[in-house]
């Protein structure tokens, strides 16, 4: 199999590339493991939504249905699971493996939501806000009972907004946010905030009216076997579901396993070094959205523009004056959506890492005490923490505990984050069976 | 009097030398590793400790470290993961059989015993899961495997207990005469130096004029998924290249020796999927159960080659008081406890009682 693109990921950024590539002419192959498109922010979008969020999802509704006449070839339920140098890329859908020589390779790979580990945060009825953004617009589910929320970050505001609209009850929201956020989220009306910021207060100020708001970093959860209750400053009140949220960092599972691609550290997470067109420092690979960095839907979906633009001149449809006129305005329009982001990061510096006790992977069962001793026994780094511990090296590769790890060593250490190498990924990034691997001998 | 080592890599092979040279007494020893110990092959490798299959010069050393391996926890207090679950070498075919026949002649004639050549029988015996062609197979019933990060930090421990110093991240540019070593972090000179610098430690000899022709190798490996105990040895086939090994955990590993590429220069190396995908074929012929199983991690390790696949062990030709000790080809981790034991007595004593002669790098002078 051979086409002159090849985009991972069908959320704003992957379905606005795939777009862009289709529009210059190229033959497009676009992958995603959900069995429709949307990615995180327009999943199950529609054209008839209302309320919060609402007119995100007739964007995406309106660009899903323009990608399904576009000729891209779509492929839903398809998992990547490796990219070589060619690029060429593997991945396996309906139990078959399958090998793509692309001319480039546009990743769009959204961004994973960070874990928030407290004391208890392992226990059946803790989950992650987004996880529950995702029962909600999948299969309109909501949790039931004492619903409690808890840590900090535009999306944890949105999806109780989103929750509260869908008739969802919230018994209480605890915002671990820093002392001085309250105040500050006042300056990006002196910024010339495009309009999801001041969207962003008005689902706050909605919830605050209709649900208590604690301020505080001291919550634990408890139960026998199962979440019971949130002792909150001391304070034990019932629960049946606590929706914890820090905030998103970029999905880095495939650039990081890419030998060579060079990842940097900023505003607390890593992410892959791209120019502005979105390329990677390998050649043929390029970035688009949030997993390049978090910059939200409307950014997302200009990049995606923009590497297609940069790939269609490489791939020879048009020369270099062309692309920047093409590219001209979508790169102004960009930069005014991500001016209000490196404020949002600043708001919302990652939480500390926990108390010793506390879980940081639930695969390997590695506390923060354990990572903390194992600094102290002279470990530098995440991929140094294995040997020590066997942290990071459960079947999700790190997907969840990368974050919590590299920020306790970085922590332990006494050193800027920038000083720990991230935790490396390895092909296949998702798992393939033997036999699938087989068949490709 | 005391008199003092450098190491150069912090591979198994380097922490060996520096554990027997520091427990000898009037040493103070120094491993310099560029990244972290076990970085590159020894942290990662297939973890076979395997005598069964070896080349006739190798197999009295290796004798010595499976002795060594036995009673690991007297050297290193822990026993590294190592069990004696047997290794396997498979006969697929009649050719096979016939195969392995010769090598059991070949053995007996040179007076080893330990590799016991089986039927289908037994073979069905200790591999109940195998899959219905196999012929037979030769055995060693007290080689098994162990863990390579676990051996490695085993290791660390004993080198740091036995009062050597380890300091990582320190890249060693060069050896110039005089056995000054040059590093990233300023020149450092010693009465004795190690080169166990793995893949890199061609490079290091080549600076000084010394050649030792070796390619560098990335051998692949994956793992899948927890499944239910169905394997207790480690399995090979005589014809077709596999390593096959249920951890105590459940999981799968497999390799054989199967290619991806390399680049020395920046230390990385890329699997090949479509190359690794002939394990997969192999491993899923010879145990059907495995077919279904989800693959969850793959990896590569680089190492050097020599053109006669046997290592590189003694001092170095140009520059005396130099030791080299690499190339162990893909089959150095049972080695490790007894090479580094002979390479503590050459750096000390200037002479062993190991049987190491066939690895003098002299066999490469022109
Ligand atoms: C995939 C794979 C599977 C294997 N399976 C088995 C098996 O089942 N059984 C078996 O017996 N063997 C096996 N082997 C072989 C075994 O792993 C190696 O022979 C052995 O680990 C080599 O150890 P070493 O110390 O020589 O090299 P390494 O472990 O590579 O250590 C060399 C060290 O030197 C450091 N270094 C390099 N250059 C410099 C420099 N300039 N300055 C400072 N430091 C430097 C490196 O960072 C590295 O840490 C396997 C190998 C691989 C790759």
């Amino acid at each position: 199999m051979r086409v002159d693109v090849l985009v991972l990921g069908a959320g704003p950024a992957g379905m606005s590339a795939a777009l862009e590539a289709r529009a210059q002419g190229l033959s497009v192959l676009l992958l995603d493991e959900n069995a429709a498109p949307g990615g995180q922010v327009y999943r199950g979008a529609r054209a008839d939504a209302r309320g919060p969020g609402a007119d995100q999802a007739r964007a995406g509704a309106k660009l899903a249905a323009a990608l399904a006449g576009s000729g891209a070839e779509r492929r839903f339920g398809a998992t990547l699971w490796a990219i070589e140098p060619g690029p060429v890329a593997f991945f396996s859908e309906e139990g078959g493996a399958r090998r793509v020589a692309a001319g480039q390779i546009i990743l769009a790979p959204g961004t994973t939501e960070r874990a928030l580990p407290l004391p208890g945060w392992t226990l059946p009825g803790v989950m992650g806000v987004g996880a529950a953004q995702i029962l909600m617009k999948s299969a309109g589910l909501l949790p039931s009972g004492a619903v409690w929320l808890a840590g900090q970050g535009p999306l944890l505001w949105l999806y109780a907004a989103q929750a509260l609209a869908k008739g969802g009850r919230i018994a209480g929201i605890v915002d671990m946010s820093g002392p001085r956020t309250a105040a500050l989220w006042h300056l990006p009306a002196a910024l010339a905030a495009p309009g999801y910021l001041a969207r962003g207060m008005a689902w706050m100020g909605a919830v605050r009216r209709q649900v208590p708001v604690h301020r505080s970093r001291d919550l634990r959860a408890e139960g026998d076997g199962q979440l019971e209750r949130v002792v909150i400053d001391g304070t034990p009140h019932p629960a049946d579901t606590l929706l914890l949220h820090d905030g998103v960092v970029p999905n880095t599972q495939v650039t990081r396993a890419i030998q060579g691609c060079a990842h940097r550290f900023r505003a607390g997470a890593w992410e892959p070094v791209v120019d502005e067109w979105g390329h990677t420092s390998t050649a043929g690979i390029l970035v688009a959205g949030d997993g390049g960095g978090v910059f939200g839907a409307a950014a997302a979906a200009l990049s995606g523009r923009i590497a297609a633009l940069a790939v269609a001149h490489a791939l020879g449809c048009f020369g270099v004056e062309q692309r920047d006129a093409l590219a001209g305005p979508l790169l102004l329009r960009r930069g005014r959506q991500r001016a209000p982001r490196r404020f949002l990061d600043a708001l919302f510096p990652p939480l500390p890492p926990p108390a010793d006790p506390v879980m940081l992977c639930r695969c390997e069962e590695v506390s923060a005490g354990r990572v903390r001793e194992a600094v102290a026994l002279g470990c530098l780094g995440t991929n140094q923490l294995k040997a020590f511990t066997r942290a990071g090296m459960g079947a999700c590769q790190g997907r969840v505990c990368g974050p919590l790890l590299h920020s306790a060593v970085a922590a332990a250490r006494g050193v800027d984050g920038a000083m720990v190498e991230p935790l490396r990924t390895r092909f296949p990034t998702k798992p393939l069976t033997l036999g699938e691997l087989a068949a490709l001998a | 009097m005391t008199h003092t080592a450098i190491i150069i890599g912090g591979g198994l092979h380097g922490l060996s030398t520096a554990l027997h040279l520091a427990r000898l007494s009037g040493w103070r020893v120094t491993v310099l590793e560029r990244r972290h110990v076990g970085r590159h092959s020894s942290g990662i490798n297939a973890g076979g400790v395997r005598r069964l299959g070896r080349d006739m010069a190798e197999v009295g050393l290796s004798m010595v470290a499976a002795e060594i391996w036995a009673s690991l926890p007297a050297l290193v207090g822990d026993d590294g993961g190592f069990r004696p679950s047997g290794q396997m070498k498979l006969a697929e075919s009649d050719a096979d059989m016939a195969a392995l026949e010769r090598r059991h002649d070949a053995m007996r004639a040179a007076g080893w015993t330990h590799e016991e050549l089986i039927d289908a029988t037994e073979a069905r015996r200790l591999l109940p899961a195998m899959a219905p062609h196999i012929r037979g197979a030769m055995v060693v019933r007290d080689d098994g495997a162990a863990n390579p990060m676990r051996t490695v930090m085993a290791f660390r421990r004993a080198v740091l207990a036995a009062g050597a110093e380890i300091i990582e991240g320190v890249s060693v540019h060069g050896i110039a005469p005089g056995l000054l070593v040059e590093t990233d972090h300023g020149p450092m000179r010693a009465d004795r130096v190690a080169n166990c610098a793995g893949a890199w430690a061609t490079g290091l000899a080549a600076g000084l004029g010394e050649h030792i022709p070796t390619t560098a190798k990335a051998s692949m490996m994956m793992v899948t998924e927890r499944l239910p105990p169905f394997c207790q040895p480690t399995v090979g086939s005589q014809s077709r290249a596999l390593s096959f090994k249920q951890t105590e955990e459940g999981t799968v590993v497999i390799g054989g020796g199967h290619q991806g590429s390399n680049d020395l220069a920046t230390e990385t190396a890329n699997v090949d999927f479509a190359n690794l995908a002939h394990a997969a074929r192999i491993a899923a012929d010879i145990f059907p159960v495995v077919r279904n199983a989800r693959i969850v991690r793959s990896w590569t390790g680089i190492e050097a080659r020599t053109p006669d696949q046997i290592p590189v062990l003694g001092e170095s030709r140009v520059l005396p008081g130099l030791f080299h000790s690499f190339g162990y080809s893909g089959h150095g981790f049972q080695l490790s406890p007894a090479a580094g034991a002979a390479m503590a007595e050459l750096m000390a004593r200037g002479a062993t009682n190991l049987p190491i002669g066939a690895f003098s790098p002299a066999r490469f002078a022109a």
